[in-house]
């Protein structure tokens, strides 16, 4: 198994591979192709842990992972909270209802405290893009800072499992050389607004897949032909040639904003209607994110007949990425066996 | 506003270059009641209580900006007038106007002699801006005839732009009759949306909520519009656009009677800096593509832009660790600028003192006191500069009680010794004297 030690850069964890995994996870950008592959791989081992009567190892015992969401998601909180404690850590939770920030608390002041109680590692969600990236200057120099979705910008473990489970629908595991090459993925959704959209675009296209966007216009992030993207308005034409649909929320307060005029026209045109799965390649695989809104990005009951509806099996592997990533950036050279 | 009795006295400059509109020599300056008394060769240093060496220096007019947040009244804990003040003398600065985005903003004449009030002990002139519309907020105009009765010759509601078209018509015919200029801060409310940095490919990246460049150049255009219509001087506040800078050319080759200003950070930053997430890359007009700083650049070298301002923008430091979406706006300026000038741009001295003194104190309603001429009866403000000086920035080390310089750590070039301000020596190397 792959034990960590401490390289003499302080900040850089390096495993027994010499892959060097930064010390916190802000993006699937930032770390590279060569350690996306290493946690990929590693959540091989997790999966199968997960498979156990007794699913847990004692790799991170006195470890403690606080858990700092400044928005609700009871999803991912619970993901990476069961992620570490299957890895026998010790889990802290601070959500924005139950705390000070409502009273002008400041997000240092509350790392601050929060990190004097004894914390190795930061599970931060926020509204605002770039939060994760302050807190790294406000942490003790072994505390490590994983972002759990910050704005519009970007949410790595959901890159990193929605990757892992399209690896895993297709050979059944990620292995050591994790590859996407001759996927056509589509991104079907919000995609101006989803941190969801702009992590997976980076970890798909690293890995080798093709992706096209497919939103109208309005739901377009600005510049998009910076991106390493194709881009649609036609999602009909575009669904028979789709090995992946990978659905997005869609959010009613951008009919507010005025992005589009109804929810009935973004069906019309976006949504993943019983008709259009007949568009659908039977060997395709269909993701979401959760929580999906039935009857807006997909309808009611379609997923339930697709053989390649992935939905839950996300939700599994969400814990074994989390622990992979635990595991890399707290692992204290325990074998996980 | 007079000079502090603490430095009253005369002092002689010797051996300095000095620069002004009628050219460049090598001369001595005499100065005594706050006026330059004589300029000439070796001049006796008898008797004379300061002696200030220039040597290897610069003599300058001081400069002029027309573009600083000084807080005061409202927001002490990020700066004050006083300690504005010192900044600015510290840049070489003898006169700043104050922008009127206060709390509350300087939008009547009992405000107005407040400020005035609060600026007799300050380090330099302080010339308070008067507000377009009552309380900024765009809805109805200020009594700008009562202000400018005071001695206002600049009226914005800088902070945001009067979006109101037929209200900014108004506004533009009402200040012909008092002989004022409108400035404006470009921004189209419902365009930019309050959007936290440049729309492009960076903010599409970093998924920061954005304003495209049209925000800005839509105003710019309606404002040139309104200027043809009602004849009002119009000067554009800190343009950072290249489509901006072109109207504003085009306008100016028509004759119309408008002017500009383009800060330091926008001839220096682009918005890729915006990707490290720290609030103090957050400014309005925000940083934007290197094209823009391009087309900044050449602007203000073949005047289309008339002056470098600072937007000095203090923000206290808790404020600049907020989320970058939910941070105020702003960076400090006043102690970088004349070094980023001589840094960054490629620019005869000449020009570069033109753009920080002789055209501001013009735009600022005081070329009838100080026109950048250092002669006999001239206004004792001057700037004594050293060119070749290196120095790195540090927020901590400036007047300000803020630190939001985006320029920390960088190593720069040239930099202001000593500063006179109506004849007294207010920075004595690199020192505020008070």
């Amino acid at each position: 198994m792959t034990a960590t030690e401490t390289s003499p850069v302080d900040d850089v964890a390096v495993n027994a591979n010499g892959v060097a995994v930064g010390r916190h996870l802000l993006s699937v950008a930032d770390i590279g192709v060569d350690a996306i592959r290493e946690i990929l791989h590693l959540t091989d081992r997790f999966v199968e842990v997960g498979e156990r009567n007794i699913p847990k190892v004692p790799a991170l015992r006195g470890k403690t992972v606080c858990s700092l969401f400044f928005e609700d998601s009871t999803r991912t909180r619970m993901s990476f909270e069961t992620a570490a404690k299957r890895l026998s850590a010790d889990t802290m939770s601070f959500s924005v209802s139950s705390s000070s920030v409502n009273k002008g608390e400041s997000v240092r002041d509350t790392i601050e405290t929060v990190q004097a109680m004894g914390v190795d590692a930061f599970v931060v969600r926020h509204r605002s893009a770039g939060v994760p990236w302050q807190i790294t200057d406000w942490v003790e120099p072994h505390v490590s800072v994983i972002n759990g979705g910050d704005g519009w910008h970007a949410h790595p473990t959901q890159g990193l499992l929605d990757a892992y489970t399209l690896l895993q629908a297709r050979a059944g595991e990620a292995g050591p050389e994790a590859s996407l090459d001759g996927l056509h993925i589509g991104l079907v959704g919000d995609i101006k607004h989803s941190r969801v959209a702009r992590s997976d675009v980076e970890i798909f296209t690293s890995l080798g897949a093709k992706v096209t966007l497919i939103a109208p216009p309005t739901l377009l992030p600005p510049a998009v032909d910076t991106w390493n993207v194709d881009v649609s308005f036609d999602l009909d034409s575009m669904l028979p040639q789709l090995d992946v649909v990978a659905l997005l929320r869609i959010q009613n307060e951008r009919m507010v904003e005025a992005l589009i005029p109804s929810i009935r026209e973004y069906v019309g045109g976006y949504g993943l209607t019983s008709e259009r799965m007949g568009l659908i390649r039977p060997d395709a695989f269909i993701t979401h994110p959760g929580p999906m809104n039935r009857g807006v990005e997909v309808a009611v009951d379609v997923l339930e007949h697709h053989p390649g509806a992935l939905v839950t099996r996300q939700v599994t592997n969400g814990v074994a990425v989390r622990m992979a990533v635990l595991f890399l950036l707290l692992g204290s050279g325990v074998d996980v066996t | 506003m007079s000079a502090s009795p603490t430095q009253s006295g005369t002092v002689l400059i010797r051996g300095g270059e000095v620069v002004d509109p009628t050219g460049r020599r090598r001369a001595d300056i005499g100065i005594r009641d706050g006026k330059v008394v004589a300029v000439g060769d070796a001049l006796d240093a008898e008797g004379v209580d300061h002696v200030i060496d220039a040597g290897g220096c610069i003599v300058s007019t001081g400069f002029v900006d027309l573009h600083s947040h000084l807080r005061e009244p409202g927001q002490e804990e990020a700066e004050t007038i006083q300690s504005g003040s010192r900044g600015a003398a510290l840049g070489g600065y003898t006169t700043v106007l104050a922008m009127p985005n206060t709390i509350p903003a300087i939008d009547s004449a009992s405000i107005v002699r407040d400020v005035m009030q609060l600026a007799e002990t300050a380090l330099c002139d302080v010339l308070p801006t008067g507000a377009i519309t009552k309380g900024r907020a765009g809805e109805e105009l200020a009594p700008m005839a009562e202000m400018a009765a005071l001695g206002v010759t600049m009226f914005t509601d800088d902070g945001s732009g009067v979006a109101d078209n037929t209200l900014m018509r108004r506004a533009m015919e009402y200040a012909t009759g008092l002989d004022v200029t409108l400035a404006q801060h470009c921004e189209d409310p419902a365009l930019s949306q309050g959007g936290s940095m440049h729309e492009g490919e960076w903010s599409s990246r970093l998924g920061i909520p954005a304003q495209p460049a049209e925000a800005e150049e839509l105003m710019v255009m309606r404002d040139v519009a309104l200027a043809k219509l009602t004849g009002a001087k119009a000067h554009f506040q800190h343009l950072s656009t290249r489509r901006s800078i072109e109207m504003v050319r085009e306008a100016k080759a028509l004759g119309l009677p408008i002017t500009c200003e383009a800060t330091t950070h926008h001839f220096t930053l682009t918005h890729a800096e915006c990707a490290s997430y720290n609030p103090v890359f957050k400014v309005n007009p925000p940083l934007r593509t290197d094209d823009d700083v391009l087309a900044v650049r050449e602007a203000l070298a073949d005047g289309t832009i008339d002056a470098i301002a600072t937007d000095h923008a203090p923000h206290a430091p808790e404020n600049k660790e907020l989320p970058f979406d939910q941070a105020p706006p702003g960076m400090l300026g006043l102690e970088t600028a004349l070094a980023l000038a001589l840094t960054e741009l490629d620019l005869p001295i000449e020009r570069v003192l033109a753009l920080m003194s002789w055209v501001p104190a013009k735009l600022g309603g005081i070329g009838h006191e100080v026109d950048g001429t250092i002669a006999e009866g001239t206004r004792a403000d001057l700037a004594i500069i050293d060119p070749a000086v290196q120095w790195t920035v540090s927020g901590a080390a400036m007047a300000s009680p803020s630190r939001n310089t985006p320029y920390e750590g960088r190593s720069l070039t040239g930099r202001v010794r000593h500063t006179i301000h109506r004849g007294e020596i207010v920075v004595m190397n690199g020192e505020a004297q008070r």
